[in-house]
This record gives structure tokens, C-alpha cells and sequence, in this order.
């Protein structure tokens, strides 16, 4: 129960970080990728913000804690190395966030404003994330994801 | 237009990043939203419940800033077409690519790992190019 209720307090910090930095809101999003037209600088902002804290913070956290409070290991993410699914996951990533301008750490807290449009886009996105699950799935090299 | 909020986004942005870190001094996990909505889409992980109480507490957050009296701008300019069919580029995208802004752009260049710098300096490119091509180019 600790780890549930710990989980929705730091998934707060998430998306309160989300809606006050601006990433919450597509056009916003779309305008800082528009450099040529109504450029909006912010989400260098974000980027930089979020990343100061994280690069700090984790060296903190490793440097301190044999692991963490709630597991028996830090979980390490790099299972692949730099392949070709990487780098066509990314840029198909980015064109999908240029068309819609949303993304998945925008899209769920914009979930409770309420506007049509947020489950309209995360519908169609996890719609993707099966139909990516079914082409793994097929693929013989990769185990699915 | 969107207003430039350098402070604001500053500081909404190291909300992002001390919500990575607590996730991982807590729980051991990178804070990436594709691997934690992932792990909800059935079927699911064993430990799908702490993702469910993640996402509950990201999405409940903005509701609760609003009421207590914080502005919150949001406005979607593109079609009910351009939403779907960017949602599900997304989707495809963010599974094939291992993550988003958040786990790659976030977490994974403060673990400086390789293969999240070359992620995100893919997936920023596209949408540049892309939002280039779709209000300058399709749209002009």
C-alpha cells in the first residue's frame, strides 16, 4: 500500500511539473518546433530543468542508497544497443509528435482537463503501441516487448 | 501564439526531473511515460500496479493545481485526423524507439546513456522537420 500511495505522490510531481512548465499543451509543444514561424522557446526550459535535476539528483540517489527504498535493485533500462528499431522508433516518434504535437508524458495529465481531443490522440497512441507489439511479435530476431 | 514562460518552464521542468529522481530512490524505476503506460496496456506486467497509481497521480495533478486557483493553457489547433494519425505514430514509434522525451530525453540523457542521446536527438529532428513540412511547405 506505502508503494502505491508513494507511486501516485511522485506521479503527482510528474504531472504538476507537466502543467506548469507548458508541456501539457499541444500548441505549445508544436510552436517550439516551429522556429520558422511563431517559435516558442519554452520547452528548452522543461528540458533543461528536468534534465539539471535528474543528472544531480541521480548521482545523489546512487551515491547514497545501496537500492532503493521499495525494490531490491535499480532497475537498468539499457537492454539493446543502438540499433535500427532505436533510431526508426525515434524518428517515426517525432513525426507522430509534429503531426499531434502530444506525447505520451503530455498526453496523460493533460487527461484530466477534460478536453475531446486527449483521448481521441491516446487511443490512436496505445492502438500503436499494440500494432508495434504484434509486428515485434512477428519480427524472428526480437523477443515482443 | 504561446506566451515564452522561461521561469515557469524552468521550474515545471525540475518538478519532471525530482519526480525521476524519487522514482528511482523509491521504487528503482526510470520515470519514462512509454514504459509506465506500457506497462498497464494488457498484458500486463506483474507489477502493473504501481504504474496504475503513477499515472492516476500524473493525470490527477493538473485537476487539483486548477482548484487550487492555477492557470493551465492548453489548445489543440490541429484536426481530429492529424490527432489519430499522430497518435498512432506515436505509439509505434515510442515502442520500436524504447521511450519518450521523459525516459529517454529526461532520465536516460541524465544516465547519459548512448542510446537515449541518439533517440532524442533523432526524434527532435523529425518533429522539426516535420512541423517545417506541415506549416511552411503542406500549409503555406
Amino acid at each position: 500500500m506505502n508503494k502505491l500511495i508513494s507511486a501516485f505522490a511522485i506521479g503527482s510531481i510528474f504531472g504538476l511539473g507537466i502543467a506548469i512548465s507548458g508541456m501539457i499543451n499541444p500548441a505549445k509543444v508544436l510552436n517550439f518546433f516551429d522556429i520558422a514561424g511563431s517559435w516558442d522557446p519554452s520547452l528548452l526550459f522543461v528540458m533543461g530543468g528536468g534534465l539539471a535535476t535528474a543528472f544531480i539528483g541521480y548521482r545523489l540517489v546512487f551515491s547514497r542508497q545501496k537500492a532503493p527504498v521499495f525494490e531490491a535493485d535499480f532497475a537498468s533500462p539499457d537492454k539493446r544497443n543502438i540499433d535500427g528499431q532505436l533510431i526508426g522508433g525515434a524518428a517515426v516518434f517525432g513525426i507522430g509528435w509534429g503531426i499531434a504535437g502530444f506525447c505520451p508524458g503530455g498526453a496523460i495529465p493533460a487527461l484530466g482537463l477534460l478536453y475531446p481531443q486527449t483521448p481521441i490522440f491516446l487511443a490512436a497512441m496505445i492502438a500503436g503501441i499494440i500494432i508495434a507489439r504484434i509486428i515485434k511479435a512477428r519480427l524472428p530476431s526480437t523477443a515482443p516487448a | 501564439m504561446t506566451e515564452f514562460t522561461p521561469f515557469q518552464s524552468l521550474f515545471g521542468g525540475a518538478l519532471i526531473g525530482l519526480s525521476a529522481v524519487l522514482l528511482m530512490a523509491f521504487h528503482g524505476r526510470v520515470a519514462g511515460m512509454t514504459g509506465i503506460l506500457s506497462g498497464v496496456i494488457p498484458p500486463v506486467p506483474a507489477d502493473w500496479r504501481w504504474r496504475a497509481a503513477f499515472l492516476a497521480g500524473a493525470a490527477v495533478a493538473p485537476v487539483l493545481y486548477l482548484l487550487a486557483g492555477g492557470a493551465i493553457a492548453f489548445h489543440v489547433a490541429v484536426t481530429t485526423g492529424a490527432l489519430i494519425f499522430g497518435g498512432l505514430l506515436v505509439g509505434i514509434g515510442v515502442n520500436f524507439g524504447g521511450g519518450c522525451p521523459s525516459g529517454h530525453g529526461v532520465c536516460g540523457i541524465a544516465r547519459l546513456s548512448p542510446r537515449s542521446i541518439v533517440a532524442v536527438l533523432t526524434f527532435m529532428a523529425t518533429a522539426f522537420a516535420t512541423v517545417y513540412l506541415v506549416r511552411h511547405v503542406i500549409g503555406a
